[in-house]
């Protein structure tokens, strides 16, 4: 049953998910990785419109967003955990709460 | 250019240059280069300027000459020329004469002052700037020397900066005559509107354009709450350049300088407070005169301003015991009689007690610096006293001057004093205008009765009787060098023979200065001059009678001050209304003091109370508040800041969930 | 083509910028040669602007044109005409006067050099620039600089000082970028080219006038108000002096001798010439502002007892003659507003030369400790002397040709403010004798001043062009006045013809629409809602 409706109810839920774990955790690692759960909610839509939309064989626009969504998503991913790790080795945790030295 | 406009257009930068080197090399040149410098450029100055007066003398044309086109922006056109015609001829043989004289003077009498080189540069500067004044070819160089000579008489008064007193003198000598620039000022802006031009020639040729005398004769209605005054342009326009005059020339209300500049040395009083600048009032109005006659209101404010001058000036100057100070208020007084002549029509008479005025009031200042020189630095003539075997030659010199400015027969003053006279009382005497003429009279008579006694109580209390100051001092009185009594034997004959420039009609004479100045200065009122052949009999009776007035009060001056110098003490002593009479004249009726609470201090204090209220409590609050404001609402919306990532992608997601619903309520509109 | 000049005066100064940062920490001493070799680099390049410009022109000179970005209608182009050469070779001239006078700088010395070099292009690109979108990157450009210059190297109070001028402008500024932004749309032109802009808005024959007479108004008021704070006029000077006060010498240098004019010029340029109707409608209450701030600025002066603050009031004074001589469209009256800009620039420039050289000395400026420094200073006495001269405008020097000017060219048009306004020569005379008194004069009342050097060789170089260009303007103002006279004349003919012709118009369309309006008052078309 690979109607666009549920496509785009697994994205819905997909996202929803990685908003959550990005609202409700407080371990660094997992906020990213709710991050990543994210964009690929986002990506999926894309996929799925691309592949319902009419005509999109000629201009596979969707297609090319999941594309650079996806290196996007690497080199966000990469810069976060250096900046993680750089963060552990000096304060020793990975809390966001505690991680909160930029405040007013 | 010919031999005499060649020579015109070097005069007046031959003292530009004395300044310039004794200005920027004075301590290479040291005092006596320094003196040196100053003089020989004074002197070669006047050196110069005889050619031109022996061209204008034989044509009686104007020398002109033409220097360079100094503004030029759309319709406006100012030359830098020269003119050199009847009238200012004359200033320019007072100006470089007595300023050369003035200058040799000052080698003497500052020989021991530190910086002599600063001195002569300032006097050298002034000299080029009064002729600026008198020889520029229109109004607005005339302005230029007008102001230059108030900035040289700002510092020469303050020379001796180190007092306060006296630098503040320099100062009020500046703000006063930059108010009377004001009005110069205004007159010019007022000119150009009429004219179009600045120049002499141009005002002068134009005066007889109908257009141009309707547009001048116009008259406005000022109309103020209950007074109806109606004022021609012509009449405020007459009215700014006297304002002008009154304040170089020290007239009432604009006087009160002139006593305090007396703070500067005594040369400089001879020069520019005696001699020269304080006249170019005089020499402004006669210039403008076909200008001035045009307004009669404004010529009987002059004439009423003058003779007031002139009567409560002489009155100050009788209860001065100061030397100098006795001399600054007769300048004020005789400044009076002039603008009193010039009020009446008498251009030329104003015009010749400007020339012999120079002469002899330079001559009194000039011999009351040898007294003090003698007496190292002395200035009150209480402390004063039988220095005539002293100092003969100051003596003898001061002597001439005084008997000059009493006006004795046959010298300077006589003449020129007894013309003024004459035109004051003409009205009443004649019988054209008995009121005016009356009072106008009175206030010459009177003021020259007053000159008599105040010159013999100065000249007695300082030279004859027993010497009243320390006998050290008289003993350690000497005659001054040459250099200080060489000028004044000279003034001394010009104040001799001056006079005979003019011996009036009424006695025979031919009157040639008048002559000499009637194609250049309005003739006014016209059915006067017409008819003055007519009364000359009566002028001879003025003459009579002034000269013995003046005989009368100098010798009961000479009595009381010879015989009973202490009855003016008595006097005052026996009736306490007499005293606080005197004691008001010798405080100066508190004008000053007058002054400084209406004009002074409400300028200060309004100007701190507009700073502290307006600029620093209301615009500043404004200013204040507003960046208070949004300093507290900065200071709440940072809160938001926790710096929790949590907290910040909730917010992040309520924004992206208002943005949502926000377009989905869009699209449902849609 | 000929060599691109403007653009060269434009780069160098940056450039040197660049150079001087780039130079270690250490070498102090190397950075202020840098920044002085370039700004005298600057200045000689821009030499020929004076010799080769054409005197009867009146139109823009030197003129470059590149496109920027096209699609946005966005041009640079650059040029200078009678209005604006004589300001920009006066930036070029104070400039490295002013890297002279910090040569006592010891603090982030770099930085400052490049903050005063980065300042100058914008300065120049200001007065250069003839694309609005131009003119208002670098006038916003002007503001980093002298915020930070105020700020990092001012005196006690030199944040608030900083603060509030960096206020006062940005709020000035920003309408008038909306103002910009706004014209480039509604004048139908699509471009921020001055003169484009100003032929579309102000169309010749009987074209409709693409701004209704409110936004006229409200484009006028932008302009104006970033524009008349930078003058200062009257009441928006009271940062002004807060600002003088704390900015080190040369910083107060800069900021009298160019950035006030940056308001005036900018009036001249932009706001009258784009909307010349308005302008005129708002002339008498700009001449009032005008002649307020002249009595008021000078009333000012005479209640302050530090020199700075004192300076700093003069020159709302004489900026207030600046406005009124622009607002009466009379050829005397602008070329005379045109050279007093350049007067004050020199006169309150060497005035605030004049305090710093004292400061350096004393480290205080208040009038009180001091008194007889010309015994022990009587070089420094002659110079300030002539300065003092030079401000109060007497005859010879040169604030005298600016003030006469302009006060004889409002005179014929306007007599009650002329006479208002001079009396603030009377005033002017009182309050800067008053200090040149309590400076010079009397006795020295404090022991400290008994020993001061009088000028030395680097202070001597500061004020000597200014003192040759005091004399120089007022013996012979021909030489500067032909320059300025043919633009001048010019621009008034064309304001007064189009405020004739933007009047003539709104009266035809009001005596239109009065006879219109009963007429189709009651007409199909006016259905009510």
């Amino acid at each position: 049953m690979l109607t666009l409706h549920n496509c785009l109810l697994l994205s819905a839920i997909l996202f929803a998910t990685g908003v959550f774990g990005v609202i409700a955790r407080r371990n660094v690692l997992i906020v990213l990785m709710s991050i990543e759960l994210m964009l690929n909610g986002v990506n999926i839509a894309f996929v799925s419109f691309a592949r319902f939309y009419p005509g999109s064989s000629q201009a596979p626009a969707g297609h090319v967003f999941v594309l650079l969504t996806m290196a996007v998503a690497a080199a966000e991913a990469a810069v976060g955990l250096a900046i993680v790790i750089a963060w552990f080795r000096n304060r020793k945790t990975t809390d966001t709460e505690e991680m909160r030295s930029l405040r007013w | 250019m010919n031999e005499a406009s060649r020579c015109l257009a070097v005069v007046p930068f031959l003292c530009l240059a004395g300044f310039l080197a004794n200005g920027l090399l004075g301590r290479r040149l040291g005092r006596n280069g320094g003196a040196a410098v100053g003089v020989a450029a004074a002197i070669a100055s006047f050196l110069f300027s005889i050619p031109v007066a022996r061209e204008v003398f034989s044509t009686g044309e104007a020398v002109k000459a033409d220097l360079f086109s100094w503004i030029d922006v759309s319709d406006l056109q100012v030359k830098f020329a020269f003119l050199c015609d009847r009238l200012s001829v004359i200033m320019l043989l007072v100006v470089t004469g007595v300023g050369s004289l003035i200058h040799l003077y000052s080698a003497g009498y500052m020989a021991h002052d530190a910086s002599v080189p600063r001195y002569f540069a300032y006097l050298n500067l002034f000299m080029f700037s009064m002729l600026l004044l008198v020889l520029g070819d229109n109004l607005l160089l005339m302005f230029v020397g007008w102001e230059g000579v108030g900035l040289c008489s700002y510092l020469l008064i303050g020379f001796w900066f180190e007092d306060p007193e006296k630098a503040y003198a320099g100062r009020k000598a500046f703000i006063v005559n930059r108010i009377g620039d004001f009005g110069f000022a205004l007159g010019l802006f007022a000119i150009f509107m009429v004219f179009h031009s600045f120049d002499y020639e141009t005002i002068r040729a134009n005066l007889g354009d109908s257009n141009i005398r309707e547009k001048l004769l116009h008259t406005f209605d000022l109309g103020i709450w209950f007074v109806d005054v109606k004022l021609s342009l012509v009449g405020a326009i007459t009215l700014a350049f006297f304002l002008g005059a009154a304040g170089k020339s020290a007239q009432i209300p604009l006087y009160v300088w002139l006593p305090d500049a007396m703070a500067g040395p005594t040369p400089v009083s001879a020069l520019i407070h005696a001699a020269t600048m304080v006249t170019s009032g005089i020499y402004m109005i006669c210039r403008l005169s076909h200008l001035f006659v045009m307004a009669p209101p404004t010529m009987d404010i002059i004439a009423g301003v003058g003779g007031a001058t002139a009567v409560f000036a002489a009155l100050m100057a009788l209860a001065q015991n100061d030397i100098k100070k006795v001399l600054a208020y007769s300048t004020v007084s005789q400044l009076g009689l002039m603008f009193l002549a010039l009020g009446t029509g008498g251009f030329s008479a104003g015009f010749f007690h400007v020339f012999t005025h120079a002469f002899f009031k330079a001559l009194l200042f000039l011999g009351a610096g040898s007294v003090i020189h003698a007496l190292s630095g002395e200035q009150d003539l209480r402390r004063m006293g039988g220095l005539k075997n002293k100092l003969p030659a100051t003596f003898a010199t001061m002597l001439i001057g005084t008997l000059a400015i009493t006006g004795i027969p046959p010298f300077a003053g006589f003449f020129s004093k007894d013309e003024i006279l004459w035109k004051a009382w003409e009205g009443c005497l004649t019988g054209q205008n008995v009121g005016h003429g009356l009072v106008l009279g009175l206030l010459g008579t009177v003021a020259s009765a007053m000159t008599a006694f105040y010159m013999f109580r100065l000249l007695t209390m300082a030279f004859l009787g027993a010497p009243r100051g320390s006998a050290e001092a008289h003993s350690h009185a000497h005659e001054s060098p040459w250099t200080m009594t060489l000028p004044l034997i000279v003034l001394a004959i010009c104040s001799v023979a001056a006079g005979f420039l003019n011996v009036p009609h009424a006695l025979h004479g031919g009157a040639h200065f008048s002559a000499w100045l009637q194609p250049v200065v309005a003739a006014w009122p016209e059915i006067a001059t017409a008819q003055h052949v007519s009364h000359h009999s009566a002028e001879r009776g003025l003459m009579v009678v002034s000269t013995l007035i003046a005989f009368g009060v100098s010798g009961f001056a000479l009595w009381i001050y010879l015989k009973r110098p202490g009855l003016p003490a008595e006097v005052i002593q026996k009736s306490p209304g007499l005293g606080q009479l005197y004691a008001l004249v010798r405080d100066k009726f508190y004008i000053d003091e007058a002054y400084d609470r209406v004009v002074v201090r409400p300028v200060k204090l309004t100007a701190f109370a507009l700073w502290i209220f307006v600029d620093v409590l209301i615009i500043d609050m404004f200013i204040n508040v507003a960046a208070l404001v949004a300093e507290v609402v900065s200071e709440a919306a940072r809160r938001l800041q926790d710096g929790v990532v949590g907290t910040y992608a909730v917010w992040f997601l309520a924004g992206a969930m208002l943005l949502l619903g926000y377009f989905l309520y869009i699209l449902g509109a849609a | 083509m000929s060599a691109p000049i403007l653009s060269a005066l434009l780069v160098i100064p940056v450039a040197g910028a660049a150079l001087v940062a780039l130079l270690p920490r250490e070498n102090a001493r190397e950075a202020k040669l840098a920044a002085l070799l370039t700004a005298l680099l600057t200045f000689l390049v821009s030499i020929p602007l004076w010799t080769q410009f054409r005197p009867g022109n009146a139109a823009m000179q030197f003129v470059e044109t590149r496109a920027w970005v096209p699609a946005l209608g966005l041009t640079y182009k650059v040029g200078v005409d009678g209005i604006s050469v004589l300001l920009v070779i006066l930036t070029t001239l104070l400039m490295p006067i002013c890297v002279l006078a910090s040569w006592s700088i010891t603090d982030r010395v770099k930085e400052y050099m490049a903050a005063f070099l980065i300042l100058e292009s914008a300065m120049i690109g200001s007065f250069v620039a003839q694309d609005l979108l131009l003119f208002y990157v670098f006038w916003e450009a002007m503001l980093i600089p002298m915020l930070l210059i105020i700020g990092v190297w001012g005196g006690r109070r030199r944040v608030y000082a900083a603060l509030k001028f960096f206020l006062f402008t940005i709020v000035g500024s920003l309408p008038m970028f909306v103002a910009i932004i706004y014209l480039y749309f509604k004048s139908g032109a699509q471009t921020f080219d001055l003169e484009t802009l100003r032929a579309a808005l102000n169309p010749a024959g009987n074209e409709p006038l693409p701004l209704t007479v409110s936004a006229a108004r409200w484009c006028f008021f932008a302009f104006a108000l970033a524009f008349a704070v930078k003058v200062p006029i009257w009441p928006l000077h009271t940062w002004l002096p807060d600002a003088h006060v704390e900015a080190p010498t040369a910083g107060s240098v800069i900021l009298a001798g160019v950035l006030l004019k940056m308001g005036t010029y900018g009036l001249l340029r932009f706001a009258i010439p784009l909307f010349p109707g308005t302008a005129a409608e708002f002339a008498p209450i700009m001449i009032v502002l005008a002649v307020i701030g002249v009595i008021y600025g000078s009333l000012m002066c005479l209640a302050q007892e530090d020199m700075k603050k004192l300076i700093a009031y003069s020159s709302v004074a004489h900026l207030g003659f600046c406005v009124l001589g622009m607002f009466v469209w009379n050829d005397k009256a602008l070329s005379g507003s045109i050279l007093q800009m350049v007067n004050h620039g020199i006169s309150t420039g060497a005035l605030f030369l004049c305090v710093g050289v004292l400061y350096e000395r004393r480290h205080t400026r208040l009038l009180e400790d001091f008194g007889g420094i010309a015994k022990v200073m009587p070089w420094y006495a002659a110079v300030l002397i002539i300065v003092t001269l030079s401000s109060i405008g007497l005859p010879g020097t040169n604030g005298f040709i600016g003030e006469f000017l302009i006060l004889l060219g409002t005179f014929q048009v306007k007599k009650l403010p002329a006479i208002f306004a001079s009396t603030g020569v009377v005033l002017g005379a009182a309050y800067m004798l008053w200090m040149a008194q309590r400076v010079l004069f009397g006795r020295v009342t404090h022991e400290e001043n008994e020993h001061l050097g009088d000028l030395r060789g680097r202070e001597w170089a500061t004020l000597l062009p200014l003192l040759v260009l005091i004399f120089a303007i007022g013996v012979a103002p021909n030489v500067f006045l032909n320059r300025v006279a043919p633009t001048v004349e010019n621009y008034n003919r064309q304001i007064r013809a189009a405020i004739r012709h933007e009047n003539e118009r709104r009266e035809a369309e009001n005596r239109h629409r009065a006879l219109m309006t009963p007429l189709e008052a009651p007409g199909p078309g006016d259905s009510r809602k």
